[in-house]
């Protein structure tokens, strides 16, 4: 598992454009091979290629000679620590997205990681669904610098700026937290979103909440934007968070 | 000797070790400055004798010529205990008195002489051993010098003897300090031996041992003391530990028991459809156990106090309405009012984050408890200063906790619905009450409506400390 992947990443990389287009390839730097090899298998049922690194020399070389949509890697590893490789690479002016994988769950541990360079942080254990989640949006923010004024997804329009939104060119009334849930969703539309984002980045608190309150959100916002329409936009997924989304 | 080296490693016989040392320079300076002191004293006694015989032997002289001066000298050369009397020539050869010899040169000088001399007397044995002595000399007007001394054995046999006294004296205390030194450090390594006994029974798992306590009151009494009540504040956290880990292996095995049947179910499902549900039971069933663990790691670690370094002054209104906001549509689905009564700019000491997840913990309890009965109607929030510091409120009208109870629903994993028919770790309340510890506040429960036993409701305050203005 250890050594394969290296020949694999240098044929991927060059030819795969970077972003949404053909399959994202990522870097798995984990130095439990179970968790890694469960990882890299489940990552390829979803359609992402993995490779993996069980130490963080290997990581760091792998990270800077091939190009990744997203690093995950673990905070402690063997040979040289998470939070370095990530500092390395950035000096290095590689600014693939890196999700920390880490046992310390602990508010300022977050702090720490996002400080040292790392985008998105996931406490251990984590339920996968919540990891590939991230991972998705993480590879997409990559190729997509968030410079849109209007997002739209079917014929609906969320506009930035003058914070309106429309569908079929009539406006829909939300409140400012229905605003700022239906924007973070279309800025991933496309993408699962989990409960945790969601809480993450509309209403900055960062745990798992444990019971149907997001749901609930989610619920008004959809019967707001889909009350009077037969195309269905929002959709849950189960198991898993939610994903807007034109199915045409 | 190895034993002594151990001995001189205590502190307390190296501290005496220093005393005995200072000691002795202070007591032999004492004893030079004594000897000296009294000697000059002596000589001066010694000079005043000399001084006054001197004076006669001169009157005789003057009164009665060459004659009375040799009556007078005589009589005196023959008292027991005589002074030194001379009468030499100008050449300083010995005419007459009763000294056998002197130290030359000393008829030289004139007057006192300058410095103690040698010289030898007529004993009855012959010629005696060498005797130091100070002397005046004078010259009459015949030519004939005339010496008159004292013998310095006195002053001499008198520091000598002060002089062995005192060394008498430190020697004895030398020898009383090294003894008490011993006996000191032998008993300090004694009790230092039991302490180490004691600890080494302790860190063999036995923590119901305690350091031996003598009763002396000293500062080893009263760092086993001290100690004691560590060892007392351990073992109460070891037993709350291993009650934690007892209720943890109970709790968890439930839910993994359930698991595990529900996958073994899976796998005997052929259709596809109906599969994928129970597949789906078993993740979720995951998922729950995944929190479980989450809560479980987020309580230890709030209690061990690690995140304390990020307090930071948080702004409590803030947090408490978007609580209001983020609770506002489930409380609304689950037929529930939730008001909220909000003092603004309340700003505590704290951590964001913990307090939010403590809110949403107490928001998401008295959602649950109170659903379901019939008129509980509404959920209130609220935040307030009062004397006391600041509180903050969660009140439900749902069937409430009995007094007696109350203690126990903050521990982790009890939950007072034994059938556990609501969904929930059981952890919730631990972890609020971990984190207003943190926050050097209070957990309080109460009553909402008391008079109505049937439905009395859950009031769960937190209270923090009044933030010093």
């Amino acid at each position: 598992m250890s050594a394969a992947p290296q020949e694999n990443a240098l044929s991927l990389a060059e030819t795969q454009p970077v972003g949404n287009v053909g399959r994202m390839k990522i870097l798995i730097i984990e130095d439990d091979l179970e968790a890694a090899v469960y990882l890299t298998k489940a990552f390829r049922e979803a359609g992402i290629v993995a490779d993996h690194a069980s130490d963080g020399e290997s990581g760091l070389f792998m990270g800077s000679e091939n190009t990744y949509d997203v690093i995950v890697i673990d905070r402690m590893l063997p040979r040289r620590d998470g939070l370095s490789v990530i500092s390395e690479l950035r000096r290095k002016a590689i600014h693939t997205p890196v999700l920390i994988l880490s046992a310390l769950g602990q508010v300022d541990d977050r702090v720490t990681g996002l400080r040292a360079g790392g985008d998105d942080y996931l406490p251990k254990p984590y339920a996968f669904s919540e990891l590939l989640a991230r991972v998705e949006v993480l590879g997409r923010r990559k190729g997509t610098p968030d410079q849109d004024v209007v997002y739209r997804v079917g014929d609906l329009e969320l506009d930035r700026l003058s914070h309106e939104v429309r569908r079929s060119g009539k406006e829909i009334l939300l409140q400012p937290r229905e605003f700022r849930l239906l924007e973070y969703l279309m800025k991933n539309a496309g993408q699962v979103v989990t409960r945790t984002m969601l809480l993450e980045n509309v209403w900055d608190y960062h745990f798992d909440p444990q019971t149907n309150v997001i749901d609930v959100h989610v619920s008004r916002l959809r019967s707001k934007i889909e009350k009077d329409y037969n195309q269905p936009l929002l959709k849950t997924i189960r198991g898993a968070g939610y994903m807007i989304k034109d199915e045409g | 000797m190895s034993r002594f080296r151990v001995l001189f490693k205590s502190t307390a016989v190296r501290l005496s070790a220093l005393y005995i040392l200072l000691f002795a320079i202070c007591a032999a300076t004492l004893v030079f400055y004594v000897t000296a002191m009294s000697e000059r004293l002596l000589t001066g006694q010694i000079r005043d004798a000399v001084r006054q015989e001197v004076e006669q032997v001169q009157r005789a002289y003057d009164t009665g010529g060459m004659n009375l001066l040799l009556r007078t000298m005589e009589r005196r050369a023959r008292q027991p205990g005589a002074n030194l009397y001379i009468i030499a020539g100008p050449s300083g050869d010995i005419l007459a008195g009763n000294v056998a010899s002197v130290q030359p040169g000393v008829f030289e000088e004139i007057g006192w002489t300058s410095a103690p001399f040698i010289y030898q007397r007529y004993t009855d044995s012959g010629i005696e051993r060498r005797h130091k002595a100070i002397a005046n000399i004078f010259v009459l007007d015949n030519g004939l010098r005339i010496l008159i001394g004292r013998d310095l054995g006195d002053p001499e046999r008198f520091r000598l003897l002060v002089r062995q006294a005192l060394m008498v004296a430190l020697a004895i205390m030398g020898l009383g300090a090294i003894i008490i030194w011993f006996a000191i450090g032998r008993n300090a390594l004694k009790r230092i031996d039991r302490m180490s006994d004691a600890s080494k029974k302790i860190m063999a798992g036995d923590l119901s041992q305690r350091l031996p306590v003598g009763g002396s009151g000293d500062e080893f009494d009263r760092l086993s003391m001290s100690l004691n009540t560590m060892l007392e504040r351990i073992e109460k956290l070891n037993e709350g530990l291993r009650q934690v880990s007892d209720n943890i292996a109970h709790d968890l095995k439930t839910p993994l028991t359930r698991l595990r049947n529900k996958a073994a179910d899976a796998l005997d499902i052929s259709d596809g459809e109906t599969r994928r549900t129970a597949l789906e039971g078993i993740i979720s069933e995951s998922d729950q156990l995944i929190r479980t663990f989450n809560a479980l790691l987020m309580i230890s670690r709030v209690e061990a106090g690690s995140v304390a370094a990020e307090m930071s002054p948080v702004e409590l209104s803030a947090i408490v309405s978007d609580s209001a906001e983020l609770y506002e549509p489930a409380a609304e689905e689950a037929g529930l009012d939730l008001s909220s009564s909000i003092e603004p700019d309340v700003e505590v000491q704290g951590n964001r984050e913990l307090i939010g997840q403590a809110i949403f913990n107490l928001l998401d309890n008295a959602i649950k408890y109170s659903s379901d009965t019939e008129g509980a109607g509404k959920v209130s929030l609220k935040l307030s200063r009062r004397p006391d510091g600041i509180c903050l409120s969660v009140a439900d009208h749902g069937p409430g906790v009995p007094a007696d109870r109350r203690d126990d629903v903050v521990k982790r994993f009890v939950r007072l619905d034994e059938s556990r028919s609501k969904p929930g770790t059981g952890l919730g309340l631990s972890l609020v009450e971990a984190v207003m510890e943190l926050h050097n506040g209070r957990l309080e429960l109460s009553d909402t409506d008391p008079d109505k036993p049937e439905q009395r409701g859950l009031t769960v305050s937190m209270i923090f400390p009044a933030k010093a203005a």
